[in-house]
């Protein structure tokens, strides 16, 4: 009997959405008088998860997982479920553990739960709180089965500290040519740019932009904050900015701590999609704009002179403080 | 080949959201209701694959009877008949196993769903379906070429993308991208009379068990009015982050 929870690494390190996941499966397991293993793929060093509560790491290290494949590192987490007894299973929600995530529903005949935002309201029968209808929402689900499969939404519980003494054990679990059904040729990635996904502040801008010529005072203020730049649906439709900037119902959520608007008016397609960030400021020269409504800080005015003199005193309030 | 369009049955993205006896259900009066983005790209897609490659498309829904003009949109779009399931969708592993029944029986090549609907936001049925069937599946599709029975993926991952090669029978989880929005097809009158005539097959669902169940829904807490600062003194905005949000 255990709680499991998938941690996710990058560059041999374990990432900041497992250790939220590790904070969360303490406080579920202290409820439940449990313990709480975590699986690790190919990291280096596993020792961060100890400060936050997890007793013991089952490590598994295999080349074949060098890149991620779902199926794969699905059946990895099954078996560690099975080895384990685990009754609950976390995964984030990071793109690859929402690819994995119903995988090991099925494998485990367990009910799964995406988008958790807070502990479960009840283990007894068990119900968690979700986001619905793009995040205008939220759900209360109940599950049934005796595994149960959390997806925590990112940014919603936080991190806890909690000091335990790390077990590590090698895990070795039998994967066969089925889990290799689909092969990563090559990929590509931005190098060092903060992405939406991990992003803690994110600078977002619309059409009050008037062209993607004016973008350089964007990128400039995301990169003194040292945020993800992102853009509204018309901006990334008439081509001013890249796809996978889009942020919004049919684009990509947003969980920052700091979502800043400029020149984006507020259509309730894009609020949908930002709403679970923290605090939100909007910057714009209409002061109906329905932005305004959702914001915790607002400020009517032109982004092209206001912009450029947040630069400069973000500039020195960053050099003072550091 | 055959391909398979998972269409769920969703209230437009612009819909106002609420709920009706005592929040535990979804309030439908004066809500409009479309094609699920997510499915409409990968729809999008497959009468391209009908165009261009001579593929047979067919699309499903799980749903009652009101989603059926859901299904004729598609059909007037392209798509060459349509089955529902005459269930109510309110669990991913069931819905999942009721498509996984038809996938079953009508041996189809490619089968895409969007990777979420925009209404339980739930993102599990397309890879559910995946898990069931033992299929190749690649989540987050921004693009999808097949050359006999060989495909070339490309999925969005966290910070860019990857170009992935797999074959079919195969499952994808579609999402913008696959095809761009302004690909995208409005109905033509043409479309919607031969949509009219096309077949549209009602299946009863096979077993009732679910993993999950909705209990209540909640919308979220009003929010606070918004600080106003004066665009000629930044300063406090900084101060304000930095003071009292700490998010600087």
């Amino acid at each position: 009997m255990s709680i499991l929870i998938y941690a996710e690494s990058a560059d041999g390190k374990i990432k900041k959405v497992a250790l939220e996941l590790a904070s969360y499966a303490k406080k579920v397991a202290a409820s439940m008088g449990t313990s709480v293993t975590a699986v690790t793929i190919n990291n280096s060093d596993d020792s961060a998860l100890a400060a936050y509560g997890v007793d013991k790491v089952l490590k598994v290290s295999n080349d074949k997982l060098n890149n991620f494949s779902a199926k794969a590192y699905s059946d990895v987490i099954v078996q560690a479920a099975k080895k384990e007894g685990a009754q609950i299973v976390l995964v984030s929600s990071s793109t690859d553990s929402l690819y994995l995530a119903p995988l090991v529903a099925v494998a485990l005949e367990a009910g799964y739960a995406s988008n958790v935002v807070e502990l479960p309201i009840s283990t007894s029968p068990f119900q968690v709180k979700r986001t619905a209808f793009s995040n205008k929402a939220f759900n209360f689900t109940e599950i049934s089965t005796p595994i149960k499969v959390l997806g925590i939404a990112k940014n919603s519980f936080g991190l806890i500290e909690h000091s335990a003494s790390l077990n590590e054990e090698i895990f070795a679990p039998a994967l066969n040519d089925a889990d290799f059904g689909v092969k990563v040729e090559s990929v590509e990635k931005v190098s060092g740019k903060v992405t939406i996904a991990d992003a803690e502040i994110v600078v977002s801008a619309g059409r009050g932009m008037k062209g993607p010529e004016n973008w350089g005072m964007i990128e400039e203020l995301a990169s003194v904050l040292g945020a993800a730049t992102a853009c509204s649906k018309p901006v990334s439709d008439i081509g001013w900015r890249p796809h996978s900037e889009h942020v919004g119902q049919t684009g990509k959520p947003v969980a920052s701590n700091l979502y800043i608007a400029i020149g984006i008016s507020g259509a309730i397609q894009h609020i949908a999609g930002i709403n679970s960030s923290k605090v939100k400021v909007v910057i714009n020269t209409d002061p109906e704009a329905p932005f305004f409504k959702v914001a915790d800080y607002g400020v009517v005015g032109d982004a092209f002179t206001i912009v450029p003199q947040l630069i400069e005193k973000l500039k020195a309030f960053k050099a003072s403080n550091s | 080949m055959k391909i398979l369009v998972c269409i769920s049955h969703v209230p437009d993205t612009t819909s106002k959201i609420n709920f009706t006896n005592g929040d535990s259900e979804f309030d439908t009066n004066g809500v409009q209701f479309v094609i699920n983005p997510n499915d409409e790209f990968g729809l999008t897609r497959a009468i391209w694959f009908k165009e261009q490659q001579g593929a047979s498309v067919t699309v499903v829904n799980v749903g009652g009877a009101d989603a059926e003009a859901t299904l004729r949109k598609a059909l007037a779009i392209g798509a060459d008949e349509a089955i529902r399931i005459n269930a109510n969708p309110s669990d991913g592993m069931f819905v999942a196993k009721q498509l996984a029944a038809v996938v079953k029986n009508g041996g189809y090549d490619l089968v895409i769903a969007g990777k979420e609907s925009l209404d339980y936001n739930g993102g599990m049925v397309p890879g559910m379906l995946a898990g069931l069937i033992g299929c190749n599946f690649v989540n987050a599709c921004v693009g999808i070429d097949v050359n006999g029975n060989d495909a070339k993926v490309t999925r969005e991952i966290d910070g860019g993308k990857e170009i992935i090669s797999t074959s079919l029978p195969l499952i994808v989880g579609g999402q913008k991208g696959i095809v761009e929005e302004k690909d995208l097809r409005i109905p033509n009158m043409r479309g919607i009379m031969m949509a009219r005539t096309k077949v549209l097959t009602i299946v009863e669902p096979t077993g009732d068990a679910v993993a999950t169940k909705a209990i209540k829904f909640e919308k979220p807490a009003a929010k606070s009015t918004v600080k106003l600062i004066n665009a000629d003194n930044l300063d406090e905005l900084i101060s304000l982050l930095h003071n009292e949000a700490k998010v600087i």
